[in-house]
């Protein structure tokens, strides 16, 4: 139904927005490409629902140019945007049936009467609403709404589909089988999707990339695994998952990446130590770690003990502390954590090389 | 529960006051009204049986059905557009839309009736502005006329359709007309086809309380209909106060009652009490 050409290509050149002495935004840079599935991702009040309102057209940027395949649509009105929007909490037409609220983005264009009967037709089926037609949007589940939802941002093929937290309102059952349907949509349509959430987990799950706002900013854009390894700093590194972060003293660059001491051992990372040097923190997420009896030598390793262990089904959450105080967590097969306590004395954690990487000391 | 019980008391006993009141102000009499119907000249049905052949009573219920369905619609009209700068103006504009809505309270029904007629009378203002400027050569019949009275009832009126519809509109979720237009809606298409639509209940309470309220008026078609255009009201007041005509009064009277009774109740199927406030 829809041609991979008419999704569209987005460029943002330097957005702000101040609302008073409120920085909402800050001098964003960002490009989205034809066809994408973009997570804006961070906490609230991080600026990434302002940007999506400035995307659709609803909110106008302080500063800084939109420009949608080429063409500035900085001043464009929302109407004539052609994006279409689900919003937290769905806003259907409640005096509206299924179908007319699946209509209506056609009858404002003037579509004949039987290419919207087509149309619309097509869409009930393609999200699972036949025989729900006539009903209106009060006589439907949560689930059913967020289809009707997606059936009417959709059904006039625009080029970028914006979402805003829309499953926020769903269970977590309903939510997983949502968000399957949403990026099978994705695929069916090809149009490029624009999605907010506050949630990493569904964020890392549905995009082909991440933006990861806070305080206004954007602080990195990538793929989900590129986000979740490599992380340019500690907000991103913290906001995407649990990490364990160690001091790391004498940073510099080696053969093969870089290398420092963690608690007067020698270890070595395959990153770069571009932006550090001297002290920095050494961060390692909990299930790259593993336990073992000791680290051979010039293995990555440090010696803690096990102080307290969150049995979670799958595997054991274990808690240690290490020589020098540090805090870790680590995620371990269940029958490791048990011996690793009942020893009740120094273990070894170790990892590899290409899991742990270097974040600037103290700050951001 | 017992907190819940010692509440419904509570609210019953501030109640009972008021309560007691209408009953001994308005229900009671009423009844004695209803009695005098069946009773007055001779006991029967002669005066209910009179309300369906008397041409003249029968041409006022027309009437007054006809000016209140006027009044309705344009005082809902006018009601919705002031409204919908109230609730959703700039600060500017919801203080004077505010202040337009509130300063018609503070003024008496007489003396509003009066300006009118100060206004719209023969020599009045707008007559010998318009023979002034040359746009007439003799004065438009403007009061004493159904004209004048829907002039008056609607400016007295409006003020009360004001206040179901802000409540509905004050409920209208601000997202589902972001959404209209970010699906290509213009502004204009979004107010007829989702804002009115969705404000309905309000529509309906409003209108129904002004035409209530327009069966039972009194004052403004009495000045302003200057005994030409008599409505329901006017004519009990005459066949009890004017001619000994007491069962007849008393019988349209009862028909009056009931007819608002149903229209009331009709109006709570559709909104809640708290909604018209």
């Amino acid at each position: 139904m829809q041609q991979p050409g008419r999704a569209a290509e987005i460029k943002a050149i330097g957005i702000g927005k101040s609302f008073g002495s409120f920085r909402a935004l800050d001098n964003l840079t960002l490009d989205i490409g034809r066809g994408e599935f973009l997570t804006l991702l961070g906490p609230s009040g991080s600026g990434k629902t302002t940007f999506l309102m400035i995307l659709a057209g609803f909110v106008q940027p302080s500063d800084g140019r939109l420009f949608s395949d080429g063409v500035d649509i900085t001043e464009r009105p929302a109407e004539q945007r052609a994006a279409g929007m689900v919003f937290q909490g769905y806003a259907l037409f409640p005096h509206m049936s299924v179908e007319a609220n699946i209509a209506f983005p056609l009858k404002v264009r003037k579509k004949s009467a039987t290419e919207i009967k087509r149309r619309v037709g097509e869409m009930i089926e393609r999200v699972g609403l036949k025989g729900h037609e006539k009903k209106l949007p009060s006589q439907l589940s949560g689930g059913q709404q967020q289809r009707v939802a997606l059936a009417r941002a959709l059904v006039f093929e625009p080029g970028v589909l914006l979402l805003d937290e829309p499953f926020s309102a769903l269970d977590k059952g309903l939510r997983g089988q949502m968000q399957a349907e949403m990026k099978r949509l994705h695929q069916e349509t090809g149009t490029t999707f624009v999605f907010v959430t506050h949630d990493q987990s569904e964020a890392l799950a549905l995009s082909s990339r991440v933006a990861i706002f806070n305080h206004g900013k954007l602080l990195q854009v990538g793929a989900p695994d590129e986000v979740y390894d490599r992380p340019d700093n500690r907000f991103v590194a913290e906001f995407l998952g649990e990490i364990n972060m160690l001091p790391l003293k004498g940073v510099r660059p080696a053969d093969n990446g870089s290398t420092g001491l963690c608690e007067d051992r020698a270890v070595n990372m395959h990153c770069k130590a571009e932006k550090v040097r001297g002290d920095a923190i050494l961060a390692i997420r909990p299930e790259y770690m593993s336990i073992a009896r000791e680290a051979a030598a010039g293995e990555n390793g440090i010696a803690a003990t096990a102080v307290a262990s969150t049995y979670l089904g799958a595997a054991t959450r274990l808690d240690l502390t290490t020589r020098q105080g540090a805090k870790v967590t680590v995620s371990v097969p269940n029958e490791v954590a048990a011996s690793a306590l009942s020893k009740g004395n120094s273990v070894w954690l170790t990892w590899p090389a290409e899991k742990g990487f270097l974040l600037p000391h103290g700050g951001q | 529960m017992r907190a819940y019980f010692s509440d419904r008391m509570g609210a019953a006993l501030l109640m009972a006051p008021l309560l007691l009141f209408l009953v001994l102000a308005y229900a009671w009499p009423f009844l004695g009204v209803v009695k005098w119907s069946f009773t007055l000249p001779t006991p029967g049905l002669g005066q209910y049986n009179a309300l369906l052949t008397d041409d003249l009573v029968q041409s006022v219920f027309i009437r007054t059905l006809r000016i209140a369905a006027i009044v309705t619609v344009v005082s809902v009209a006018a009601a919705y557009a002031i409204t919908v700068v109230w609730v959703r103006g700039t600060p500017v504009q919801r203080v004077i839309a505010e202040f337009c809505i509130l300063v018609p309270f503070w003024i008496s029904v007489l003396t509003r009736a009066f300006g009118w007629v100060a206004l719209l009378s023969n020599r009045g203002l707008i007559n010998t502005w318009l023979q002034s400027i040359g746009f007439i050569s003799e004065p438009l019949t403007l009061v004493r006329n159904e004209f004048g009275v829907i002039v008056g009832m609607t400016h007295f009126l409006i003020p009360f359709a004001v206040f179901p519809l802000a409540s509905s509109m004050r409920s209208l979720d601000d997202r589902v007309l972001l959404a209209a237009r970010g699906l290509g809606s213009s502004r204009m298409r979004t107010f007829w086809s989702v804002f009115v639509p969705m404000t309905r209940s309000g529509i309906i309470g409003s209108a129904l309380i002004v035409f209530v309220f327009s069966l039972g008026f009194f004052v403004t078609p009495a000045i302003l209909g200057g005994g030409r255009s008599v409505m329901v009201a006017e004519l009990i007041y005459l066949r009890i106060f004017q001619s000994p005509d007491w069962g007849l009064g008393a019988a349209i009277s009862v028909v009056l009652v009931l007819f608002v009774g149903a229209l009331m109740a009709l109006l709570f199927r559709y909104v809640r009490p708290r909604q018209l406030v």
